[in-house]
């Protein structure tokens, strides 16, 4: 990315102006920090637009209101990437840009090498465009391309090498991203002995405990079965050990996508509805039940799963209705800033303090928009939890319209929201078309509640998902609220105001990109106020992360040691099934 | 560590919440008694399930008792066999165990519109049983990707009255 900056005199002149008013921008303090986050944020929002037009073709074609740009068969290539880009690309790439903002911004200190920092952003960018070539191959016929295996590329069926070589030069990536973070902690902790963790860098190594944790699994299974058995160096595999291995990490990787929400809920929320964070304390108990119970729950993904005793799921299942504590201790927290903010800003009522707030700025707004659906969509989550009651929903459309609401609107929604306050301050640069800007989140949260509440409904009537064509020939669906022709309306009509949402997101970020700096003052600084209950509050033991990976750990090989054993004990590629080429 | 007063009656309102979640689900495996999926139909070949000897030629077969009838179904790409080319049919007013697997990928076992709903593993025995006491036509859809023609993959199950439904011709 071009910058302005280059040029020393408009960069004085700009450096005066930012100043003006207290308010020095986050790149001239940190540069090496501020760049890293421009471009993670620019590979993310790049994926976020392709994954959005991937989204519309899709909704258009399944509901079967306009099938003329894909056939049914490339409708799973559309599919598989449409769900990598967006949920692995778009938003761990945006967490490692806020999360390399986070750490500098709360230890006071830059990213110690930029060579570094660039080196783990290269890593996971080739990574990834390795990932979406193997995909996008398989558009054309003459590529020998093909990874139509959709984002939880379930063994036996097969990909291209390059998808599976492409994940795991990514994922490594990633883990170097969080070496750099825990490396700056340590330095900090060098010059800074007895004292207790900043928030925001305690939340970036909690999540990255955690990720180190859970991507072991998916590691394990790229590494050891999946890339070997594209390049024909072993002939079968285990489909029921390969998709626990996936599992093991593919609900953590939820939280993955959540934490970077939370980040911002807790750190940044507050202080844009006009006050503090309610209780720090309470914020990292939060973040430690994050780290400790995220990974023990992955049987949840497999209720209906053959092969796995009972007892298993029911462990997994307790486990992840606990980890609904941590989000109700936030829905708490969040609403109690918020409301703190309303009354500081003059709010009064029981109610009424609501609209004191300032719903026309765009980074409260979208936030605030996301953590609202997101109750909804932890309450269709616990749906899901409950083993038995998951029968009626698994896999159907129930399932999508869930995770529309968690990580496409609370997570999707609060990234963008994040970044109309946080660009700015990596760039230098006041937001561009505002006003856009101000419109966006509800033009998401509408799009979102059409299209989420037509799926759920779907779902309860037995529409499955990630299929191209929900018609069938033997039968008709019978809906349970509403009619099976108006859910499809719905779902396309609401795909297609998300998909405006994504590009009007996008407009606003590339038309600031392209601006020139200087022009105009920020209208935001990285500033964040003490929380009401501070630190001091907090027994220490909260900061000793190497307490919380051994219970982590532990609970790990609880939930995981038994059943894994039991795959393994007859052969790790026992029983023996050839790989399906896609 | 200070926690606030309303926090408090939050925290323990969130903790009897999550209790309660527990205790319905319990009391549905319990109580209810609702078989999950889970191990027990146990492992067979991968590429050629009828050669283990838990799984039979795909057809309907008279259960245990009376009154009770198995049914073998294998889920290829994309076809249930049976289901697709002919429905599974069964009687009203009776116990089916479906014994279900896969002989090639991942592959979904729904019946529409019950909470008969399996993946279909190839290695692994998927065992569901459900009672069926009225007649009735159910769709069956494969609810996991299986390729490029998984849309297609349908078929379906009759619960036919008991008077026509021919033991001697129908049950293998």
């Amino acid at each position: 990315m071009a910058h302005a900056h280059d040029d020393p005199t408009s960069e004085n002149r700009a450096q005066s102006e930012l100043t003006a008013g207290n308010r020095v921008a986050f790149v001239d303090q940190y540069p090496t920090a501020a760049r890293v986050t421009r471009l993670c944020f620019g590979v993310s929002f790049t994926a976020l637009l392709i994954g959005a037009v991937l989204g519309i073709v899709q909704a258009l074609h399944r509901t079967n209101v306009f099938r003329g740009v894909i056939s049914s068969v490339d409708y799973y290539t559309v599919l598989t990437g449409h769900g990598v880009l967006l949920a692995l690309f778009f938003t761990i790439f945006f967490l490692s840009g806020v999360f390399s903002w986070g750490v500098a911004r709360s230890l006071g200190r830059d990213l110690l090498s930029r060579r570094f920092s660039l080196f783990w952003f290269g890593l996971q960018l080739a990574g990834a465009t390795a990932v979406a070539l193997a995909i996008f191959g398989g558009f054309v016929g003459e590529i020998p391309f093909e990874a139509d295996v959709l984002y939880t590329f379930y063994a036996p069926l097969q990909a291209h090498p390059l998808f599976y070589a492409g994940l795991a030069a990514w994922l490594v990536g990633t883990w170097l991203a969080g070496a750099d973070w825990i490396r700056l902690y340590l330095h900090w902790r060098r010059d800074n002995g007895g004292e207790r963790i900043p928030l925001q860098t305690f939340m970036v190594l909690t999540t990255t405990l955690m990720w180190y944790i859970a991507t072991i699994g998916v590691a394990v299974e790229v590494l050891v079965f999946l890339l070997p058995l594209s390049l024909g160096l072993i002939d079968s595999v285990d489909p029921l050990l390969t998709r626990t291995l996936f599992w093991y990490f593919g609900h953590p990787v939820v939280y993955f996508w959540l934490m970077p929400a939370y980040f911002a809920w807790y750190t940044i929320l507050p202080k844009l509805a006009g006050g503090r964070l309610f209780s720090d304390p309470l914020a990292r108990v939060v973040f430690v039940l994050f780290l400790i119970l995220s990974t023990p729950v992955g049987f949840h993904h497999q209720y209906a799963d053959p092969g796995i005793a009972e007892g298993f799921k029911f462990v997994a299942m307790t486990n992840t209705m606990f980890l609904l504590l941590p989000s109700f201790l936030t829905a708490f927290t969040a609403v109690a800033s918020i409301e703190y903010g309303a009354r500081q800003r003059g709010g009064k009522g029981y109610l009424r303090w609501m609209t004191a707030l300032p719903w026309s700025n765009p980074a409260f707004a979208g936030c605030a928009l996301a953590g609202l659906m997101f109750a909804a969509g932890g309450f269709s989550g616990i749906v899901n939890a409950g083993m038995n009651i998951n029968s009626l929903i698994h896999n159907t459309l129930w399932v999508p319209g869930h995770f529309h609401l968690t990580v496409g609107t609370a997570s999707a929604l609060t990234m963008m929201a994040i970044s109309y306050w946080l660009y700015p301050q990596v760039t230098g640069k006041r937001l561009q078309f505002y006003g856009l800007a101000q419109i966006q989140p509800y033009v998401w949260f509408i799009g979102m509640a059409l299209m989420s509440n037509a799926m759920h409904r779907a779902g309860l009537a037995g529409v499955p998902r990630r299929t191209a064509e929900p018609q069938y020939q033997q039968f008709s669906f019978e809906a349970v609220f509403g009619s099976v022709p108006e859910m499809r309306l719905q779902i396309a009509a609401g795909a297609l105001l998300l998909t405006i949402g994504a590009l009007l997101f996008v407009t606003v970020m590339v038309g600031t990109w392209l601006a020139e700096r200087g022009r105009g003052r920020l209208r935001v600084d990285s500033h964040l106020p003490e929380p009401i209950s501070g630190v001091s509050d907090s027994p220490r033991v909260l900061d000793n992360m190497k307490l919380w990976v051994v219970v982590a750990v532990v609970l790990v090989a609880i939930a995981y040691g038994f059943p894994i054993y039991s795959m393994l004990a007859d052969g790790a590629f026992n029983p023996a099934v050839p790989p399906v080429p896609v | 560590m200070h926690v606030h007063r309303f926090e408090r009656i939050w925290l323990v309102g969130s903790l009897l919440l999550i209790a309660l979640f527990v205790a319905t689900v319990t009391y549905g495996a319990v109580g209810a008694g609702y078989g999950m999926v889970d191990a027990g139909g146990g492992q067979v070949d991968g590429t050629d399930p009828t050669a283990s000897e838990n799984f039979r030629e795909p057809g309907v077969y008279n259960g245990s008792e009376e009154g009770h009838y198995d049914v073998y179904v294998e889920t290829q790409r994309f076809l249930f066999v049976p289901g697709t080319n002919e429905p599974i049919r069964v009687p009203a007013n009776s116990t089916v165990t479906f014994h279900v697997t896969s002989s090639d990928v991942l592959h979904g076992f729904e019946v529409v519109g019950t909470n008969i709903n399996t993946m279909t593993v190839p290695g692994q025995k998927a065992m569901v049983t459900a009672e069926f006491d009225e007649p009735a036509e159910y769709g069956i859809v494969c609810n996991e990707y299986c390729g490029s023609g998984h849309h297609t993959m349908e078929g379906s199950l009759q619960v036919v009255p008991p008077s026509e439904f021919n033991e001697t011709s129908e049950v293998q």
